[in-house]
């Protein structure tokens, strides 16, 4: 052996090493949040967590059943505003477009995925919250949803633009009208990604805290989200971790396994839809 | 590649076109001098085409010669590429193609693709769609028009029973015959057939011509196709084209028998393409 083909060798082992040791860093970073909270949390919930309303300051036991039926109806109302909007913007930039404008829309929904969450929730407190003095599920669902469009966007984009192009055309070929092309063909075609794409993206903003924290708020009772303040397990992990009681800082790991456990499942969800998309598609 | 050494002259059509000559009065679809563009890029240069009724015409010629340009501007789908343009004139009973409504333009001039494209829908979705969009049959009448149409595309005894299962389930050659199907439900006066039996085994492709041969009583046939001994198969006339011309149309058996220009002879004697 010459010693180019040692060296050679030997770099190659070096990099392929290089290239290992960073790959177990990150898995096991995510292993550790996940051993951590699954430890920390299942110790602490319990029954009560899903049943019971928050105790008084102070107080020991209780649970956060307002919280997870709040996040359900901040997220449900996140969902029902930015599934369309995101959805036709995304249908609109994958059929239609001409350059300039759909540059611009792509551009700016880049932009808008970019925005950091608190500055969303701001920006909600200040349009929504501020002028008509009152925070509310809605308002937070608005700014939950204002972090779900550019998603949607651009998930029903790429999705719509993997339909094959003989689909359209064989559509198209037999007098079917482009939009008619678009809803019966394309669309259902690509129906398997987009919804995908959805239960992925509300599994992203279900976590968030931040644009909830000047929009929903929160609140220690059952409330009318449509116009109260609403308890959310992102703002109440936040609330009970800062404060200085062991009993909230365990119902704040419960919440965070809660949530863990909710955008887990939604994750297995989306991937089964997905796989049982691509069976179809072999037939 | 070079076949001239085993390359036979492949024997004409066994059914003698019902007119003697090309370009008789009885054209159904009459293309006269099309130019066309993709951007500033000029794929067809001046061609003037007659498609006889009920015949079927093969368009033969190497890759990249514009006969599937010709065939895709003849039912405007290529316009759909978008920064395309079309000069000339194409009329289907005479009436102005490049004026008419689309739409309307595809139900009467139906497509089939190089590659099977069945919706991912089932069997039976996949033939009523184009009833479906174009408003053609009621729901009670759909299940005939289906059947019809099946029986029409040679396919409906393999599918009889699973007419409510997955499309993308057949085979390559039943998802052609599928598409051909589909094309047939609208009752088409033209078909277009782009390279129809590219992606098929032998035996789907034998399928497929005995199926043009017996389709012409009903509607116009256009097929473009790479196979010159499937052209001489199925065609009762011939275009060859060449570099974006059409440099020689007729009769397929004199087209292969007897052409008059040196390029078609070098190509369908397998001098080259």
């Amino acid at each position: 052996m010459t010693f180019r083909n040692f060296r050679r060798k030997a770099l190659n082992n070096v990099m392929l090493s290089i290239t290992g040791v960073f790959a177990f860093i990150t898995v096991s970073a995510l292993f550790l949040i996940l051993a951590y909270l699954v430890y920390n949390g299942g110790k602490s919930v319990d029954l009560d967590f899903f049943t019971q309303l928050p105790k008084s300051t102070g107080e020991v036991g209780g649970g956060m059943a307002n919280a997870i039926v709040g996040s359900a109806a901040i997220v449900g109302f996140a969902a029902l505003i930015g599934l369309p909007i995101g959805f036709f913007t995304g249908v609109y930039l994958a059929e239609w477009g001409n350059a300039t404008f759909s540059f611009l829309v792509r551009y700016m929904a880049d932009l808008l995925n970019g925005v950091p969450s608190v500055v969303i929730g701001i920006f909600t407190w200040t349009v929504i919250v501020r002028p008509t003095h009152t925070a509310s599920g809605i308002a937070g669902g608005i700014a939950l949803s204002l972090m779900l469009i550019p998603i949607m966007a651009k998930n029903t984009e790429q999705f719509l633009r993997d339909v094959p192009r003989s689909l359209r055309e064989g559509a198209l070929a037999l007098g079917a009208p482009k939009w008619q092309t678009i809803a019966t063909v394309v669309v259902p075609a690509a129906r398997k990604g987009i919804m995908t794409g959805a239960i992925l993206g509300i599994a992203r903003i279900a976590g968030e805290s931040a644009p909830l924290l000047f929009t929903s708020l929160n609140n220690q009772f059952w409330s009318n989200p449509l116009h109260e303040p609403t308890a959310s397990l992102p703002v109440m992990i936040y609330s009970h971790a800062i404060a200085p009681f062991d009993d909230w800082h365990r119902q704040a790991w419960a919440a965070g396994l809660v949530l863990l456990v909710l955008v887990l499942a939604a994750n297995i969800a989306a991937r089964w839809i997905m796989s049982r998309g691509q069976t179809a598609a072999r037939g | 590649m070079n076949l001239s050494s085993d390359f036979t002259v492949p024997e004409p059509a066994a059914h003698p076109p019902a007119s003697p000559s090309a370009g008789s009065a009885e054209a159904k679809l009459r293309a006269k001098g099309v130019n066309f563009y993709y951007g500033s890029f000029k794929a067809l240069h001046d061609i003037s085409l007659d498609f006889p009724a009920n015949q079927v015409t093969a368009l033969i010629g190497p890759s990249g010669c514009g006969k599937s340009t010709f065939l895709r501007s003849l039912n405007r789908i290529n316009e759909t590429l978008g920064n395309t343009r079309i000069e000339g004139e194409i009329t289907l009973d005479g009436e102005d193609v490049l004026k008419m409504d689309v739409t309307s333009l595809r139900r009467r001039v139906g497509m089939v693709f190089q590659r099977p494209n069945p919706f991912p829908k089932t069997i039976f979705e996949n033939v009523a769609y184009g009833v479906r969009v174009n408003g053609l049959a009621k729901r009670s009448e759909m299940a005939d028009v289906v059947e019809k149409s099946l029986r029409g595309a040679a396919l409906w005894d393999e599918v009889r029973d699973k007419l409510n299962t997955s499309a993308l389930a057949l085979s390559g050659g039943q998802q052609q015959r599928l598409c051909i199907a589909r094309g047939l439900a609208v009752d088409p006066e033209v078909l277009l057939l782009d390279e129809p039996c590219s992606a098929l085994d032998p035996i789907a492709t034998a399928k497929i011509e005995d199926l043009l041969v017996e389709l012409r009583k009903q509607c116009t046939i256009v097929i473009v196709t790479h196979n010159m001994q499937q052209a001489a198969r199925v065609a009762d006339y011939t275009g060859f084209f060449l570099l974006g011309r059409l440099i020689e149309h007729d009769r397929t058996d004199i087209i292969f028998r007897n052409p008059s220009k040196k390029e078609t002879e070098d190509y369908i004697t397998g001098r080259f393409g």
